[in-house]
């Protein structure tokens, strides 16, 4: 089987992913400097940094099942830039709200965190995203050995905290949020025995 | 007529347009950039660009009002393509575009139940029959966000009174047109269309409750809610219903579609209300559109800043619990 962008071509290809992860932010940047993000500019930036947070997740967890399905180990090279990526998006959604929408106002923030549930699951999905990407180094990963693995299993918390962070702030129209749990349910079931026979192993 | 236009209207609202107006290319050509960037279009739930917007025929004879806030108005491109109008779409951007060839004529409103002399108004009748005015109201929505909306339009009670509405008249009833071939939006169960939406008669009566014609001397723009549509600004925007094409007076509380949808977060009144927050986020504070990305946060005001005259409507009532 022939490996898409062998060859000569191949040392082309990582930053070439780089750059195309880092499109969506480069245009929500551009859109803001020029001011064409619209009537509600803020709202725009918090749901486009939100949109390709969760997108970034759920394509990272796609990793290991095209492995399987296609048979290209490659696609695991991606994992962590893509991973990152995610990061770096929650990391913005985050800092759009905390820094633009909310204004640095505590006296809202902390009751908004603790009182409104899908503000709680948003949150609490950042925060355990946080020590997987201080963790995302080949040293870390050589320093924590098997309990890397462990560690980093919090990604399938996260995304799934991140699919109902979307689904409890829908007024009406629940379509958008569906599609991203659909994805998350087909690649957690995807997951399901593997995980069970971990749970087995440590029995 | 073009005279008497310039007479009726601001100068503060022509400086706006003409930015307006220059900004618009730029910005056309910065959303163009913008996607070909990304090589993507914007997502729905994205604010979305504002795209030029066709302009409503200027209304004859408008007559300035007393009720004038005094902050500046919101630009008439922030008023005309960041609305929430189920009917044309769900994103805020999406009824801009997605009503352009909506056609608000002829336009018939049935006056219905509870009263001694039912009938029908044409739009012409309302237009003819019912002084203009331009009144500048704030307008606050449920999601924490607010506008200055440089109204025209008459008072409801102006029309219900010619209705003659009976003892038994304790509620009043709006519907919106339902077409899913006009309203594109109709055609998937988002909501139990038609939307519904009711006031109480003291409320409907109170004169600062507008049946709107227009917003910036001109005729309503269709995503604003063309050809008439209820504006109560002391309570959140779900309240003041869209294209009007049913009126009725009811002895008892007619159902509301927010309401039924989720009572605990869309009460029946929907007064703006600082202390009660809705149960997905803080109410004690709003964003001005228009500020753009460094505007921070304002303080939503009780009655929305209309307490003075509308706040005995509720005497007695406690308003934690009549959300």
């Amino acid at each position: 089987m022939v490996l898409p962008l062998s060859g000569s071509w191949r040392w082309l290809f990582k930053p070439l992913v780089f750059l195309l992860c880092l499109l969506p932010a480069l245009r929500l940047a551009w859109l803001a400097y020029s001011d064409a993000l619209g009537a509600d500019p803020i709202e725009a930036l918090l749901h486009g940094s939100g949109d390709w947070a969760l997108r970034f997740l759920l394509i990272t967890l796609a990793l290991s099942p095209l492995r399987q399905w296609t048979g290209w180990g490659f696609w695991l090279k991606y994992r962590r830039m893509l991973g990152l990526y995610a990061y770096f998006y929650a990391l913005g959604h985050f800092l759009v709200w905390l820094l633009l929408d909310q204004a640095l106002m505590w006296e809202t923030i902390v009751p908004d965190i603790v009182k409104r549930p899908y503000i709680t699951v948003g949150f609490t999905a950042m925060l355990l995203l946080t020590p997987l990407a201080l963790t995302s180094t080949k040293r870390m990963m050589r320093r924590l050995g098997r309990r890397w693995k462990r560690l980093h299993r919090l990604v399938y918390v996260a995304a799934t905290l991140g699919v109902i962070h979307f689904l409890w702030l829908v007024k009406a129209d629940l379509r958008e949020p569906l599609i991203y749990a659909a994805i998350l349910v087909a690649l957690m079931a995807w997951r399901l025995p593997r995980l069970c026979q971990i749970r087995i192993n440590l029995a | 007529m073009l005279i008497k236009r310039n007479a009726c209207i601001p100068s503060s609202e022509i400086t706006d347009r003409k930015v307006w107006e220059q900004r618009r290319d730029f910005l056309r050509i910065a959303a163009l950039a913008g996607v070909s960037l990304a090589g993507c279009a914007p997502t729905e739930s994205e604010g979305g660009s504002r795209e030029p917007v066709v302009h409503g025929a200027p209304i004859k004879g408008i007559v300035k009002s007393r009720y004038r806030v005094e902050q500046k108005p919101t630009d008439y491109a922030d008023i005309t393509t960041y609305n929430n109008f189920y009917e044309f779409g769900i994103g805020k951007s999406k009824p801009a575009r997605n009503s352009r060839d909506f056609v608000t004529r002829p336009w018939n409103i049935q006056i219905e139940g509870e009263c001694e002399a039912p009938g029908e108004l044409g739009m012409e009748d309302i237009l003819a029959g019912f002084t203009q005015e331009e009144r500048i109201y704030r307008f606050r929505c449920v999601e924490a966000w607010s506008m200055v909306i440089p109204w025209v339009g008459f008072p409801l009670g102006d029309l219900l009174k010619r209705f003659k509405p009976t003892s038994k008249a304790r509620y009043v009833a709006f519907e919106t047109l339902y077409d899913p071939k006009r309203m594109p939006g109709q055609k998937r169960r988002v909501l139990d269309w038609p939307y519904r939406e009711a006031l109480r008669m003291d409320e409907a009566m109170h004169p600062l409750t507008l049946l709107a014609t227009g917003l910036y001397g001109e005729a309503l723009p269709n995503q604003n809610g063309a050809p008439l549509r209820l504006v109560v600004p002391w309570k959140y925007g779900f309240k003041s219903i869209k294209s009007i094409v049913t009126i009725r007076f009811t002895e008892k509380a007619p159902p509301c579609t927010w309401n039924q949808m989720a009572p605990e977060e869309y009460g029946f009144y929907a007064n703006v209300n600082p202390e009660v927050d809705h149960p997905r986020w803080s109410q004690r504070y709003e964003r001005y559109i228009g500020e753009g990305l460094f505007g921070g946060k304002h303080r939503t005001l009780p009655f929305n800043g209309y307490a003075e005259e509308v706040a005995s409507l509720y005497s007695g009532m406690d308003l934690t619990l009549y959300i």
